[in-house]
């Protein structure tokens, strides 16, 4: 290591008070701006009192109606979660009202919803008659009948059928080849017919079998 | 620079056309000279594009807002990660992001590939060289990112306020790294049926290739949805939109491919189905192409509509004719080496695999498809949402989550019911524990109690599997449990590997089920005002509306609304959720005011606030409060998944050539019967290799 130069020391006890100075400094000023700020903190930060109006509002979007308890209502949200947005984008009328602020349509929509609600319709007739005035693309799913029941099933008897195929073919493969390996066995040494296995010995087969079994991996 | 970037452009598709024609047509057959030259104008096309996409990338720094791409996506205060991010944020941009990864693949597969896979190489060289041909020729006719405007505008648009988002910088690139790497798969399918060389050389050559391309599809997507659900603010991150579907469709064929491969491998067999599903899924990341880039079906994620759809639309009709027609002229070189013994055995178990895993694809795409179905044959518009795909695709996912539970419990060739018994007993028990002990829980929801289930039973079987290896290992070779645990993942790689890939997939499982118990609720507060809600584990939180702030920040102007959580009556902190109004550098508003969700997140739920608004510019304000039950599993399943899927792929693992050598002097055995080719010395050699844990009735595991 190098020796410090004489004189290090006095340099360093100057630098080092100038250092707790600053730092009492610093801390003194922390101190005195976080009173400031706690007193501050006291008021809304943006507002002019309880309720006050924000800087700027025009950078919040649309200006937003207070909810009311039926917003919530979980019988009102299953009906809008069944109705398709008609704004033009891929939600539903609850998705879209609670999350896309500047939708207009699907504010409207709810409204609709809460009108058919408030007369006594139920659930089903709620979206039939929006299935009358809209069509049947504000469902979110295309009602299971006619020809929507080719979207419905399809895949699912595709896949049973592809499956009960592929179990029949394995399964006449696997008794053609139980009846090829019975025939083999009856003509087996011993059984009066030809080797199974000219060129291997007995000792050799087991050792085959073995190895066969050690691949399962 | 554009001039430089068209230049490079032009020089791209000229060299790849010649390299296309020269390769695909054959004609450096006997000429190793010519062969030399096709492999290596993949490194001219490279630095061609790289070229393009430097100029690219130096005018989007430079904010030369003359280029109508600069002038669309930025502007002079994008934060910079945003700026490089916008290379790939517009249609013109990512289609060279796509045509640059896609010519690096190219260059890379001319370089990796081992030196015995040489006769491939130039018909490789011509399939990726003719599809990057094709994505620079749609720039050149349709999409020119270096299209000059016949003015130089102040300032540029900014980019949109939901793709600035960290999520955003990544999640497109690891997507499209995915897609983009299908075509080399798919290029040696092509060569490998082009060269008639049809045995499992190509599949071995594109092992990695496969793997990568899984790997970036699974990052893709799992960042996908971690994007909606911090950006988009429904409170959900999985929505069965066009574009996530169309995400899904390659890599559930390459999920496919990836199981039934070993089989190939194995035992010889599914050599037509194979190459059908690598070309299929090259189809479909040229398909998901066109759903985002046509606009011929809606979506949240689809870029500005323009004519670039019809282009992918004849590239898909071309690929496929091609892809397919060649199958079937090689259909009679494609006879299996053998035939399955069961109906019970682990082949035939991938075998069902592989028909979920495609009947899912099919599902899937059919749904994405229908409404355009149904408006041809009835002239009918329907929208196919959510209800239509949960419907139809949960009880074919709840199958999937049984088989990757059963699949590992069978033996390969035919289990007997001995077998099976021992295999399935502590599994099974497993599952049945789990169900009954929800039942006691009070749980009632048919599908999360199925879910959870069988997600009990997977886990049995995965450490059944591990307890099993490890135990065996100890018992061999004198180890301690983490050194025997450690040892056998390390020694058999591609196995275990694929056993953390299903723990992945089981956590995913049940952080989706978890989704079936969120709670939501909206609010008006004044400042002061609190609401509570119960979340599903019996915690009472409480939100109180503390008030809103504004103030500038970078490129926009935040108004913030700030709650108070206690938890259970104590207190938990603060939470902010902010409506973001972005402004360019003259302070003009560039978009829509946007929102930006506030998430705690936690092992047993989110807490999620949205802040949707104020009533009359006041601080009285509405909000969103989600409690979304295991989300963070979610992000966690995901991890897994991908460390899973690294172990797969991680060079070695094999048997060292210490343990090899004494198990060289083997034996050779033919059958009279001709069905069994027994090289009892290679098995000698695998076992030697340290698969420990391996059975006496022959039972084991697939890995993915």
């Amino acid at each position: 290591m190098e020796r410090q130069p004489a004189g290090f020391d006095v340099v360093a006890g100057h630098t080092r008070r100038r250092f707790l100075g600053a730092a009492a400094g610093a801390v003194a000023a922390t101190i005195g701006i976080a009173a400031t700020l706690r007193a501050q903190g006291e008021e809304p930060l943006a507002g002019q009192g309880a309720n006050g109006s924000l800087r700027d509002p025009t950078v919040v979007g649309r200006s937003r109606n207070p909810t009311s308890p039926r917003d919530n209502d979980e019988a009102i949200k299953t009906i809008e979660q069944r109705l398709h947005c008609t704004c033009g984008c891929n939600l539903d009328v609850f998705t879209c009202r609670t999350t896309d602020f500047s939708c207009t349509y699907s504010p409207e929509l709810h409204r609709e919803v809460l009108a058919l609600y408030d007369d006594g319709k139920t659930a089903q007739q709620i979206l039939d008659a929006f299935v009358a005035k809209y069509g049947e693309r504000v469902l979110m799913a295309p009602q299971p009948g006619g020809f929507n029941l080719l979207g419905y099933l399809l895949p699912g008897v595709a896949i049973t059928v592809g499956a009960v195929v592929l179990a029949l073919v394995i399964g006449r493969r696997e008794r053609r080849r139980s009846l090829a390996l019975a025939a083999a066995s009856a003509g087996a040494p011993g059984a009066g017919g030809a080797p199974l296995a000219g060129s291997a010995t007995p000792e050799e087969l087991e050792r085959l079998r073995r190895a066969l079994a050690e691949v399962d991996d | 620079m554009t001039l430089l970037g068209e230049f490079s452009l032009w020089a791209a598709v000229i060299v790849g056309l010649w390299c296309t024609v020269i390769s695909l047509s054959g004609r450096w057959n006997g000429r190793p000279e010519l062969a030399a030259t096709v492999t290596r104008s993949t490194h001219a096309i490279l630095f061609c594009l790289l070229a393009a996409s430097l100029a690219l990338w130096q005018g989007l720094i430079s904010h030369d807002f003359n280029i109508e791409y600069v002038a669309a996506y930025t502007s002079r205060n994008l934060p910079p990660y945003f700026i490089v991010s916008a290379f790939w944020a517009g249609q013109k941009g990512s289609l060279l992001f796509w045509a640059v990864v896609l010519s690096l693949f190219g260059s890379l597969a001319q370089t990796l590939t081992p030196r015995r896979y040489s006769d491939l190489l130039p018909y490789v060289a011509g399939v990726t060289s003719a599809v990057v041909v094709f994505f620079v020729g749609v720039m050149l006719l349709s999409a020119n990112p270096f299209e000059r405007l016949a003015f130089t505008p102040p300032d540029g648009r900014g980019l949109n306020p939901q793709l600035q988002n960290v999520g955003m910088v990544i999640h497109p690139p690891m997507l499209y790294l995915g897609y983009i790497s299908i075509t080399v798969p798919f290029a040696f399918a092509v060569a490998a049926l082009l060269s008639r060389k049809l045995d499992t050389g190509w599949i071995h050559a594109i092992r990695k290739w496969t793997l990568v391309s899984w790997l970036f599809l699974s990052i893709g997507i799992t960042l996908g949805m971690w994007w909606a659900y911090v950006e988009l603010g429904w409170g959900g991150y999985w929505a069965w939109d066009p574009v996530e579907n169309a995400s899904l469709l390659p890599w559930l064929t390459m999920t496919a491919f990836l199981h039934s491969v070993m089989i190939q491998e194995k035992r010889g067999m599914l050599k037509r189905w194979n190459l059908g599903l690598i070309v299929g899924t090259f189809l479909l990341s040229i398909f998901g192409t066109f759903i985002t880039r046509s606009g011929v079906i809606s979506s949240v994620h689809s870029f500005t509509q323009s004519n670039v759809g019809y282009f992918f639309l004849a590239f898909l009709v071309i690929a496929g004719t091609f892809g397919f027609t060649l199958l079937y002229t090689r259909w009679p070189l494609l006879e299996p080496a053998a035939s399955l013994d069961s109906v019970v055995s682990r082949e035939a178990a991938f075998l069902f695999n592989n028909l979920l895993f495609v009947g899912i694809a099919f599902s899937v795409l059919w749904g994405t498809l229908f409404p355009i179905l149904s408006e041809l044959v009835r002239g009918n518009k329907i929208t196919v949402g959510p209800p239509f795909f949960n419907r139809v695709n949960v009880p074919l996912g709840l199958l999937l989550l049984g088989l990757t539970g059963i699949g590992p419990l069978i033996a390969w060739r035919k289990a007997s019911p001995e077998n099976l018994k021992r295999q399935f007993l502590w599994p099974g028990l497993a599952g049945l524990a789990t169900l009954a002990g929800l039942l006691a829980a009070g749980m009632r929801d048919p599908y999360p109690l199925m879910a959870l289930s069988l997600a009990g039973f997977v886990a049995g079987t995965i450490t059944q599997e591990f307890q099993r290896g490890t135990r065996a290992r100890m018992r061999m070779h004198q180890e301690s449990v983490p050194v025997a645990l450690g040892r056998l993942i390390g020694r058999n790689r591609r196995r275990y590997g694929g056993y953390l890939v299903h723990v992945g997939m089981l956590i995913y499982f049940v952080a989706f089920a978890g989704m079936a118990f969120k709670r939501e609720q909206e609010a008006t507060l004044k400042p002061g005002q609190s609401v509570e809600m119960r979340s599903p584990f019996g915690h009472t939180y409480r939100f109180t509306h503390i008030g809103i702030s504004q103030y500038e920040a970078l490129n926009r102007i935040v108004t913030a609304g700030t709650i108070e959580v206690t938890k259970d009556g104590k207190p938990d902190g603060l939470i902010t959720s902010e409506k973001r109004q972005h402004v360019d550098s003259f302070k003009r508003p560039t978009f829509e005011p946007s929102t930006e969700v506030g998430i705690r997140s936690g092992l047993q739920e989110d807490l999620y606030v949205v802040l949707a608004g104020v009533v009359n510019g006041t601080e009285e304000a509405v909000y969103r409060f989600n409690l979304n039950p295991l989300v963070w599993w979610v992000w966690f399943g995901g991890m897994v998944l991908v460390a899973g899927g690294l172990v797969t792929m991680w060079p070695g693992g094999g048997p060292t050539i210490r343990a090899r050598r004494p198990a060289q002097a083997g034996y050779e055995v033919a059958l009279d019967a001709g069905t069994v080719d027994g090289r009892a010395g290679g098995q000698a050699d695998r076992r030697a290799g340290g698969q420990a844990g391996r059975r006496a009735d022959g039972t084991a595991a697939s890995g993915v």
